[in-house]
C-alpha cells in the first residue's frame, strides 16, 4: 500500500501538495536551495524525511543541488530538485547535462517576477526558459498546471514519464500556485490506477563491471561532430516518438468559437471564467490550454482555432507563450493578439475587456 | 585478457587494457595519478562499489579509463554529483577526479561546501598550474611569475593574487575527520599511500577526503622531460608543500 491511504480531501498549500505527491510517486530523495516561493516544497519534504526514510540535502548553490540530484537519479534513486527564478537560472546547466545524457529527474518550478531577482510572488516568465533553456534542443517534458489538483496529479505523471523516457520532466507552476491554499483530493496513485515511475539504477547497475558486464561509462563531452549528432538524431527521434504520448491540452467551448483565448497556468482559470463572461455578452469565445507546454500540443490547438476569426493569448509574460502559439499556427489566416502582463496576475475581467478591445480593433483593421 | 596480465601483476584489474593507451600527452601527470588510482583500487577490491567521476578538463579524458562505473560531468561540477550518488547508496565508494581549474576556481564552493558537511566522497585533483584543456590560461594555482597564455608576461601577484593553496584551504575548512593531503606525480609510492588513505577515510569512516597531487603538463609548459621534472620538484614544490594537512587518528 502506498503512503496515502485511498483517497483523502485536503485543503493545503500547492507547495505542500508537491511534497505529498513526490512522496506519493515513490521519490526517495531531494535536493534543494532555498528559494521563494518553493521553499515550503523543502519544509515539508524534510518534515516527512524520518517517517517515510526521505533523502534530503541542501546544498550550496542551486548548481550543486542539480547535478547531486543528477547524481541521485544515476545511482537509481527517484530524485527531485525545486526551484524558481534566479536558481532556475542556474538549474539550466544540470538540466543540459540530463538532457545529453539522458538523465532522468523531475524540477518542480514555482515561477516568481523576473528577470534577475524581481519579486518573490508571481509571475509566466520562466515559461521559454523551462521549456527551451540550456545549450540544446529543449528535449524535456514541461506540464504546466493550473489548480491545485494539478499539482497533485501532474507531479506524479512528471516522474512517471521522465523515468519511463528517461527526459528531465518539469511542473511548472508559480508563487500564487505555490502559496495559496485550496482543495485538493490527494490518493494513494496504485489505487487510483495511476502509472507510476520504475527507476533502476543507470551507473551501477547489478553485476561486476568487466566480470559480467560491461563497464557504465557515460559521456557528454565527443570528439567529432558527427558523433555528437548521431547521438542527439537518435535523442530527437526518440522525443518525437514520445511527444504523442505525451502532449496533453484542454479545450473549454472552442466547438463554435469565434474568438479563441489561449491561456496556460494559472491564467487558465481566469480564460475559462472569460468565456462564460463574453457569451454572456453574446461574443461567441472559447479557451485552449495547452497542459504540456513541451512538447507542444500543437494539433490540438489547430484543431481548437478551427473556427476562430481571432486568437487572443493571455499570460503573465510578454509574449512567451504568445511567440510559441505563433509557431504553431504559422501560415494561418487569422490574427494573434496578446494580453501580456508580465509578472501580473490576470483576471477574467481583463481578458473580457481586452478581447472586446482586440475584437474591435481587429474588426476596423479588417 | 586483462585479469591474466592482471594476475601476472602487469596490470591493475581496474585498468581498461581496451582504452590504453590512454589519451593523455606523454609525460602528462593525469596517467601516473591514474595508474596510482587503479593500483589501490585493486588494492582495496573496490572494483565491484567503485565509482569514478571526471570533470570537464584534460580529466575528462579519463572517462572510460577504468573497468568501474564511470561519469563525467561539467566543468567545476564532478563534486556535487558524486554527494548526489553518495547520499542514495552510501555502499559506493565514490571518487571525484578534477583539475585545478574545475576544483579551485568553477567548483571552489562545491569543493569547501563539501569539506564543510564532511561528505563521504573521496575528490582527487591535479594541479598542473595551468587550465590544460582550453590551452594553458592562468588557474587559481599558476606560480608568480609564470608564464601562461593570459599571463604571457607572467603572472602579477598584484593583480591577481597569490596561488591558491587547496589542501590549506580546504583542510582548514574540513572537520577532524577528514583526510586532506598534497602528494605529487613525481613520488609514485606516496601518491599510492595517500590515494588509499583517501579512499579508505570514504569507506571505513565515512568522512570527507580531499587530495591534491602535483602533476605536470610538458605540452602547456612547452617543456623537455628534464625540465618537466625540475618544474615540479623545484618550483612547484617551493609553492606547494608535499603534506598531510589532515589525518584523522585511526587512519594514521
Ligand atoms: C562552464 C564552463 N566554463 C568553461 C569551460 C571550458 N573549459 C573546459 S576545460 C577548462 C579548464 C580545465 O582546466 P583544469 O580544470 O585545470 O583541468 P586541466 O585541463 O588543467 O587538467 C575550461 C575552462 C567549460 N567546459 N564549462
Ligand atoms: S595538455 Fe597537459 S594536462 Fe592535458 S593531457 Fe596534455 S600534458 Fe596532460
Amino acid at each position: 500500500m502506498g503512503v496515502i491511504e485511498g483517497e483523502k480531501r485536503q485543503f493545503m498549500t500547492g507547495n505542500e501538495v508537491v511534497a505529498w505527491a513526490a512522496l506519493a510517486a515513490g521519490a526517495k530523495a531531494m535536493f534543494g536551495y532555498p528559494i521563494t516561493p518553493q521553499n515550503e516544497i523543502m519544509h515539508y519534504w524534510t518534515r516527512m524525511a524520518p517517517e517515510y526514510g526521505l533523502k534530503f540535502l541542501q546544498t550550496e548553490d542551486e548548481l550543486s543541488a542539480g547535478f547531486a540530484t543528477l547524481g541521485g537519479a544515476l545511482a537509481g534513486t527517484i530524485t527531485f530538485c525545486a526551484t524558481a527564478g534566479p536558481g532556475n537560472v542556474l538549474m539550466q546547466e544540470p538540466i543540459s547535462m540530463a538532457e545529453m545524457m539522458r538523465v532522468p529527474a523531475v524540477w518542480v518550478i514555482q515561477q516568481r517576477g523576473g528577470p534577475s531577482t524581481a519579486t518573490v510572488i508571481y509571475s509566466q516568465q520562466e515559461t521559454r526558459l523551462t521549456c527551451l533553456g540550456g545549450n540544446g534542443e529543449g528535449l524535456r517534458i514541461v506540464y504546466s498546471t493550473a489548480s491545485h489538483q494539478d499539482m497533485f496529479d501532474y507531479v506524479i505523471k512528471a516522474f512517471w514519464a521522465a523515468w519511463k523516457f528517461r527526459f528531465p520532466a518539469f511542473v511548472l507552476g508559480d508563487g500564487y500556485q505555490a502559496k495559496m491554499r485550496e482543495p485538493v483530493t490527494i490518493y494513494d496513485p496504485e489505487g487510483a490506477g495511476v502509472e507510476l515511475p520504475v527507476a533502476a539504477p543507470i551507473l551501477k547497475p547489478s553485476g561486476v563491471p568487466s566480470v559480467d558486464r560491461e563497464p557504465v561509462h557515460m559521456r557528454n563531452t565527443f570528439n567529432i561532430e558527427e558523433e555528437l549528432m548521431d547521438v542527439l538524431m537518435e535523442h530527437i527521434r526518440d522525443y518525437s516518438e514520445m511527444a504523442p504520448q505525451i502532449v496533453e491540452s484542454e479545450k473549454y467551448l472552442c466547438e463554435d468559437a469565434e474568438i479563441l483565448v489561449v491561456a496556460h497556468g494559472i491564467v487558465w482559470r481566469s480564460a475559462k471564467e472569460a468565456v462564460l463572461g463574453l457569451r454572456e455578452r453574446g461574443v461567441s469565445a472559447g479557451a485552449f490550454r495547452p497542459i504540456t507546454l513541451r512538447p507542444f500540443p500543437e494539433d490540438d490547438l489547430r484543431a481548437a482555432a478551427r473556427t476562430a476569426e481571432l486568437i487572443v493569448v493571455a499570460e503573465s509574460a510578454y509574449g512567451q507563450l504568445e511567440s510559441m502559439v505563433r509557431d504553431r499556427l504559422y501560415r494561418i489566416q487569422v490574427p494573434i493578439k496578446g494580453i501580456l502582463k508580465p509578472g501580473v496576475g490576470i483576471t477574467a475581467e481583463e481578458i473580457v475587456e481586452g478581447v472586446t478591445q482586440l475584437a474591435e480593433m481587429s474588426r476596423s483593421e479588417g | 585478457m586483462i585479469f591474466e596480465l592482471a594476475d601476472k601483476g602487469l596490470r591493475p584489474k581496474a585498468w581498461r587494457s581496451e582504452t590504453k593507451p590512454h589519451r593523455f600527452c606523454p609525460g602528462c601527470g593525469h596517467g601516473i595519478i591514474l595508474k596510482g588510482l587503479a593500483d589501490v583500487i585493486d588494492e582495496l577490491g573496490i572494483h565491484e562499489l567503485g565509482v569514478f567521476a571526471c570533470d570537464i578538463g584534460c580529466s575528462l579524458l579519463s572517462w572510460d579509463f577504468f573497468n568501474l562505473d564511470s561519469v563525467q560531468t561539467h566543468h567545476g561540477r564532478t563534486v556535487p554529483v558524486v554527494v548526489g550518488l553518495k547520499k542514495v547508496r552510501p555502499d559506493l565508494t565514490v571518487v571525484a577526479y578534477v583539475g585545478d581549474g574545475g576544483g579551485y576556481s568553477i567548483g571552489l564552493q562545491h569543493l569547501i561546501s563539501s569539506a564543510v558537511r564532511n561528505d563521504p566522497v573521496t575528490v582527487v585533483l591535479a594541479n598542473n598550474t595551468l587550465y590544460a584543456m582550453t590551452g594553458g590560461q592562468m588557474a587559481p594555482t599558476t606560480l608568480s611569475g609564470q608564464k601562461t597564455s593570459t599571463t604571457p608576461y607572467g603572472r602579477s601577484i598584484e593583480e591577481t593574487g597569490p596561488p591558491f593553496m587547496g589542501p590549506e584551504i580546504v583542510s582548514a575548512a574540513a572537520s577532524d575527520s577528514a583526510y586532506v593531503a598534497r602528494g605529487s606525480v613525481t613520488r609514485f609510492p606516496e601518491l599510492k599511500q595517500i590515494l588509499k588513505k583517501a579512499l579508505l577515510n570514504q569507506m571505513l569512516r565515512s568522512s570527507f577526503s580531499f587530495v591534491e597531487f602535483l602533476s605536470s603538463c610538458p605540452t602547456n609548459w612547452r617543456t623537455k622531460p628534464a625540465d618537466t621534472l625540475k618544474f615540479v620538484n623545484e618550483d612547484m614544490a617551493r609553492t606547494f608543500p608535499l603534506k598531510e594537512h589532515r589525518v584523522p587518528k585511526d587512519l594514521s
